[in-house]
C-alpha cells in the first residue's frame, strides 16, 4: 500500500496557555509543540498496515512550529519518507490547508489506486473543522472519521467507527480512501531519542513550496481563557492534611 | 425575512440523541432571536416517528431511504445542502459528535459557507450569528462571527441543556424527497462494546485515572485505592489508548457515560470529550497538578497536588478510619 500520513503540530496543553497581546491568538512565546495524540496514532497505524500488508509510508506536513522534530521522528520510527510543505502559511486553517494537501497528494500520485491517506480525526486546534473530509471531498475520495481499526482485504478496506457508548461500527470502502484516524490498533511506539538524532544526521526532509490561495474563512475576534465556574471547592495543606479531610468528606457522604 | 436555521437531527439506533434536543434548545433561542425559522432533518431509515420528540422545531423534514441507514458523511452533506437550498436555510446545527464527524467539514466546503467547530455558545448579534468555541481541551475560548448568520455550526455536546429541547407539543412532519447521492463507504454493522469484567455503568464508586497516572505500572496505585474504596478503575481516552486499562473502562465522549455516588479523578485535566461522560455524577473530587485544569469546574472538591503525593496518604488515612469505624 501507498500510505501518507499528514502531521500537525499543536500546543502541548500540559503547557500553561497564555492569550497574546491582540488578544486573537495565543502568546507564541510560551507554547510548547507537539504532535496531536491521534497524529501519533494515524502515524502508528500506517506502520501496522506496512508491516502486515507491505508498502511505504510518506508522512507530510506544513510547516509549522516543531514539525522538523516531528517528521524526523516519523522517519526514526520507520517512515520512508517525509515531507515538509513550506511558503505563507499564517492564518491557515483547515480548508486552506486541505487545498495545500490535496495538491500535494495529486503531484505525489496519491489518489488512487493503493494509495490510503490517513490522519487524525480531529486536533483540538482545529477550528475550522477537521482536514480529513474536506481533502477527501477535493480529490473525490471516500472518507471515514473516528478510525479504530483498518483492515485491508478482497480489493478493499473494512473499517471500524467509533460511535458514543462503546459502540462501534463496520464500514468496507475502497483502498483509495482518507481516513480520520482516532486510535491506532496498538498503542504508539515508543522512539528513543538517539534514533530520532540518527535520523536526522542520516537523512533529510523533503520541502515543497506550497501558496495557500485562500485564507480561513473567518477571522477570530476573540481569544480568550474561560472564566473559572469555581465549583470546585479547593482543597489545601500538606498531603495528609488532604487527605484526611477527603476521608471526612467520604464518611459524610457515607462513601467509606 | 432572513434565512431560517435547520438542525440535523441526531439519533442511534432507534434513540433521539441527547445532542439534538441541545441543538433544538439552542436553535430555538437563536431562531426566535432573529425572527426566523427553525426547522429539523430528520434523516434515516424509517425514523419518521421520531419526529414527534422534535416540539420545539417549527418543522420537521424527513428524509427517509434505506441507504440512509448510516449514511456517509458526503451523503448527508449533499442532503443538506440540497434542503438548505430548497427551504432557505442559512445557518446550518451539526452534532459535534463521532456519528456526525466530517459532514461539517463537506458541507461547508460545497456551499463556501464557514465552518465553525467545537461551539459551546452562540447568540444573535444584529444580523450576525457570534459563536463561542472551546478549543486546547476546553483551556481556551474563541469568539467567531458569521456574517448574516449564515454558516456551518458544529455543537460540541453538554454546552446547551437538552431538557430544554424537549417539548410535548407534536411539530408538523413533512417528507421530503432529494437526490440522494451515492457512496463507496458503506455500512455493515454495528459492534457492540465487548463485555467487560466490569461493569462501569453500575459502580458506586469510581476511580477514575488520566494522563496523570504516567505508566501502566502506576495503574496498581489506582487499583489499590479502588479496592480500598469497594469500587473499580476506570481511565480517560489516554490512558485507553496506550493500552493500559481495556476499552470497556473507557469514560467520555466515545466510552460510557457514568454517574457513581463518587467519581475519583486523578491526574485527568478534563478535556470536553471526558466531561460529557462523567460531569453529572454527584460527588467529583479531582486531583489534578495544573490549577487551571477544566476538570475543577465540574469538580465539587478539587486539590492541586501531584496524585504520587496524595495516593498514599489517602490510602493511609482510609485504612485508618475503616479501623477506627
Amino acid at each position: 500500500m501507498n500510505l501518507f500520513v499528514l502531521l500537525k503540530t499543536v500546543p502541548d496543553t500540559v503547557e500553561e496557555l497564555t492569550v497574546a497581546a491582540d488578544g486573537k491568538s495565543l502568546d507564541p512565546e510560551w507554547l510548547r509543540f507537539k504532535l496531536s495524540d491521534s497524529d501519533e496514532h494515524a502515524l502508528e497505524q500506517a506502520f501496522l498496515l506496512k508491516e502486515k500488508h507491505g508498502g511505504t509510508v510518506t508522512v507530510v506536513a506544513l510547516d509549522a512550529p516543531e514539525v522538523e522534530e516531528a517528521l524526523f521522528q516519523a522517519l526514526a520510527k520507520g517512515a520512508d519518507r517525509a515531507v515538509k510543505l513550506t511558503g505563507e502559511l499564517g492564518g491557515v486553517q483547515s480548508l486552506a490547508a486541505a487545498r495545500l494537501f490535496a495538491g500535494f497528494l495529486k503531484s505525489a500520485g496519491a489518489v488512487g489506486g493503493d494509495a490510503l491517506v490517513l490522519l487524525r480525526s480531529q486536533a483540538i486546534d482545529d477550528l475550522e473543522g477537521e482536514i480529513g473530509p474536506f481533502l477527501a471531498d477535493l480529490l473525490g475520495m471516500p472518507y471515514l472519521g473516528v478510525v479504530v481499526a483498518v483492515a485491508p482485504g478482497d480489493g478493499g478496506l473494512t473499517v471500524t467507527k467509533e460511535f458514543a457508548g462503546g459502540m462501534r461500527g463496520e464500514f468496507t470502502l475502497p483502498v483509495a480512501a482518507v481516513l480520520g484516524i482516532q486510535a491506532a490498533e496498538k498503542p504508539p511506539r515508543y522512539v528513543p531519542i538517539a534514533k530520532v538524532r540518527a535520523a536526522m544526521k542520516s537523512s533529510t526532509l523533503e520541502t515543497v513550496e506550497v501558496t495557500p490561495d485562500s485564507p480561513a474563512r473567518f477571522p477570530i475576534e476573540k481569544m480568550y481563557k474561560p472564566e473559572a465556574a469555581g465549583r470546585a471547592e479547593m482543597l489545601e495543606g500538606s498531603p495528609e492534611e488532604v487527605a484526611n479531610r477527603l476521608v471526612d468528606l467520604l464518611a459524610n457522604q457515607s462513601l467509606i | 425575512m432572513a434565512d431560517g436555521i435547520l438542525i440535523l437531527a441526531e439519533h442511534l439506533k432507534g434513540e433521539v440523541a441527547d445532542i439534538t434536543f441541545e441543538m433544538l434548545c439552542a436553535g430555538r433561542r437563536l431562531a426566535d432571536a432573529r425572527g426566523v425559522s427553525l426547522r429539523m432533518a430528520l434523516v434515516g431509515n424509517e425514523v419518521a416517528a421520531l419526529a414527534q420528540q422534535l416540539g420545539l422545531a417549527d418543522e420537521v423534514l424527513v428524509v427517509s431511504a434505506p441507504s440512509l441507514e448510516v449514511p456517509a458523511a458526503s451523503t448527508v452533506a449533499a442532503l443538506l445542502k440540497s434542503l438548505m437550498e430548497k427551504e432557505s436555510a442559512g445557518l446550518v446545527l451539526l452534532g459535534g459528535t463521532n456519528a456526525t464527524m466530517g459532514v461539517g467539514s463537506i458541507l461547508s466546503a460545497r456551499t463556501d459557507l464557514p465552518f465553525v467547530s467545537y461551539c459551546k455558545d452562540m447568540k444573535a448579534d444584529g444580523a450576525d450569528v457570534l459563536v463561542t468555541s472551546q478549543l486546547f481541551g476546553g483551556k481556551i475560548l474563541t469568539n467567531v462571527r458569521l456574517p448574516g448568520g449564515r454558516g456551518v455550526v458544529s455543537v460540541s455536546t453538554g454546552s446547551f441543556p437538552a431538557d430544554a429541547g424537549r417539548s410535548e407539543k407534536a411539530p408538523p412532519v413533512r417528507n421530503v424527497e432529494v437526490p440522494l447521492e451515492a457512496s463507496p463507504v458503506t455500512f455493515r454493522s454495528f459492534i457492540a462494546p465487548p463485555a467487560g469484567d466490569v461493569d462501569i455503568t453500575k459502580q458506586d464508586i469510581l476511580v477514575a485515572l488520566g494522563r496523570g497516572i504516567q505508566t501502566q505500572d502506576n495503574i496498581a496505585l489506582g487499583e489499590e485505592l479502588a479496592a480500598l474504596l469497594g469500587g473499580a478503575v476506570c481511565g480517560s481516552r489516554p490512558v485507553i489508548d496506550q493500552g493500559w486499562l481495556p476499552l470497556t473502562r473507557q469514560v467520555g465522549k466515545s466510552g460510557m457515560t457514568v454517574k457513581p455516588r463518587l467519581y475519583l479523578a486523578l491526574g485527568i485535566s478534563g478535556a470536553p470529550e471526558h466531561q460529557e461522560g462523567m460531569k453529572d455524577s454527584p460527588m467529583i473530587i479531582a486531583v489534578n497538578t495544573d490549577p487551571g485544569a477544566p476538570i475543577f469546574d465540574v469538580a465539587k472538591y478539587g486539590v492541586v497536588m501531584d496524585l504520587f503525593e496524595l495516593v498514599e496518604p489517602l490510602k493511609a488515612a482510609i485504612e485508618a478510619k475503616k479501623a477506627g469505624a
